[in-house]
């Protein structure tokens, strides 16, 4: 174990996997020495874990319906109580969370990148290109995202997938921005002038010297938005444009338990709690990688 | 055989002309200094030349073949830059290695781990170097890797904007041996601007006194070093850098 661990920690690496691998341990080490990201890393594992494993964590099949067992409280056969159709709460929240990993991921392998592309070519090209690109950036951030969201939803029909191309269009110009505003800070820069001097295409630069360089507050503001991207979804799926039932997606449950919200509490509350400790999860893990994933902070610790 | 020939050459920077009418002839094998104060153009010179100040009028010639405007692979080949701020012209996200591989990779050049290697012995840097990233190195050994960068495709003409000023004094004598040796051994012809007297007389053979974008004087740096020069702004640039030297 000494001897894996002053293999990570050399300070001249004999390869480049070692170079890889010695900087990832630094970050992991300096994201478990920051208490709130290692929350944040915790409570998003364990929503993995639980969206993996599922079947084996929900007590009760989601969607069977037991109307004998309707609205009963928490209690030793059912730990979060049951709905009005008599579902277990607590393995709709558990397979809720495979939904939830879903969308997120989904949306930040739609958004993040293409934002990032077009925010890297629009800062990098600059003159019409430029213009033309935040052009359309500035109409998509100009609209309300919920709102956008609505209307997409609206004209494709309600539905999970519906929800996440939806979310994906509207969260893109925000990225697009980001990467576009860190292109401009670095284009001038001498190393990106050195690297066109030896010859290499615009393409190569942004892909492989550009893009770099905007990727780590890139993934700090997708983590950052994450939470943001479970409440869209949540309220598309509130007010009946998201999943559709009888799918356990966390919005829509709050909407059924809305009704029920002052004699049976527990019915909205569960799923509630699940969307707030993840979206706390995210918001902790964010704001840790943000300290943690400039190489310069990175070495000083 | 001339390595570098400029004629007529007018700069511009949008509205705003930078040189007006640069004539000079390197001869292959040479080292060539561009001196003047702040502002008198002659970085400029160098940018037009390496294809970073795209818009000028006149000619250049690199070892036969006229220049064209923006930058070009082939010429990349024959032609590379040093430049002032190691801080600034190195990768923050790149490894040494990393830095170093990728002209290789541009140009398709195999064997680049053998290559790699010998220009960190080459250029004098220890292969625990290699994989480290450039903030953990000090301002010499980063000009150390940006020289060996400009060397990796093994160029014949090096263009160098003021190489040492933004390195210490003692580490700027390590530079300047290194550069001699490299020019000995790899029989390069230089370019450099710079501010700094001393440092032409010890590394180059002829100098071109610049003021306002126009060439003042050319002359042989054994005029320097006996204090023969002819223009009278030359010999005052002279006397500003004996005077700031003491």
């Amino acid at each position: 174990m000494a001897n894996v661990h002053s293999w990570l920690i050399d300070d001249s690496p004999a390869s480049r996997l070692q170079a890889r691998l010695g900087r990832l341990y630094r970050i992991c080490g300096a994201l478990s020495r920051n208490p709130l990201a290692a929350v944040g890393a915790i409570i998003i594992l364990v929503l993995i874990l639980t969206a993996i494993f599922a079947p084996l964590i929900a007590t009760h099949d989601p969607l069977k319906q037991d109307l004998a067992q309707r609205l009963l409280p928490p209690g030793s056969g059912n730990w979060m109580g049951t709905d009005e159709l008599g579902r277990d709460i607590w393995s709709r929240v558990v397979y809720g969370a495979r939904i939830t990993l879903v969308i997120v991921v989904l949306v930040a392998v739609l958004a993040a990148p293409a934002g990032l592309i077009i925010g890297a070519i629009s800062g990098y090209f600059g003159g019409w290109i430029d213009r033309v690109l935040m052009g359309v950036t500035d109409i998509f951030l100009s609209m309300p995202k919920l709102i956008l969201a609505l209307a997409l939803v609206a004209a494709l029909g309600p539905g999970i997938e519906n929800a996440i191309i939806a979310i994906a269009i509207t969260s893109w110009p925000g990225y697009a921005r980001i990467a576009r505003a860190e292109t401009l800070t670095f284009k001038n820069a001498e190393f990106i002038a050195a690297i066109r001097l030896q010859g290499a295409s615009s393409l190569r630069v942004i892909l492989g010297h550009v893009l770099p360089l905007c990727t780590s507050s890139m993934i700090v503001r997708v983590t950052l938005d994450m939470a943001g991207i479970i409440l869209t979804a949540a309220g598309l799926g509130f007010i009946g444009l998201g999943a559709q039932p009888p799918l356990p997606e966390w919005g829509a449950m709050i909407a059924r338990g809305r009704s029920f919200i002052l004699d049976q509490w527990w019915v909205a509350t569960m799923p509630g709690f699940a969307i707030i400790i993840v979206s706390l999860g995210f918001c902790f893990l964010g704001d840790g990688l943000r300290d943690v994933l400039d190489p310069k902070s990175g070495e000083q610790r | 055989m001339t390595a570098l020939s400029l004629n007529n050459l007018d700069i511009s920077y949008g509205e705003t002309q930078i040189t007006h009418g640069i004539s000079l002839d390197i001869a292959e094998g040479e080292s060539f200094a561009l001196v003047g104060e702040s502002g008198s153009g002659k970085s400029t010179v160098l940018k037009a030349i390496a294809g970073l100040a795209p818009q000028w009028t006149g000619s250049i010639t690199a070892f036969g073949q006229p220049r064209t405007h923006g930058i070009d692979q082939h010429f990349a080949r024959h032609c590379q830059m040093v430049f002032q701020d190691p801080y600034g012209s190195l990768h923050p996200r790149k490894t040494i290695d990393a830095i170093l591989s990728e002209p290789l990779a541009i140009h398709g050049i195999g064997n680049q781990n053998g290559r790699v290697e010998d220009m960190l012995v080459a250029v004098g840097l220890d292969r625990k170097f290699r994989f480290r990233y450039p903030h953990q190195l000090s301002g010499g050994q980063r000009q150390r890797v940006a020289i060996a960068r400009a060397l990796m495709l093994e160029p014949k003409l090096l263009l160098l904007d003021e190489p040492t000023s933004a390195l210490d004094v003692s580490v700027q004598a390590e530079i300047l041996n290194l550069l001699k040796r490299l020019r000995r051994e790899q029989n390069l012809t230089f370019l450099m601007v710079t501010h700094n007297l001393p440092v032409v007389s010890f590394l180059c053979d002829r100098l071109a006194v610049m003021r306002h974008g126009r060439i003042v004087e050319i002359a042989d740096v054994a005029d320097l070093k006996r204090g023969a020069l002819q223009e009278t702004y030359s010999r005052e640039l002279m006397d500003i850098s004996v005077a700031h030297a003491g």
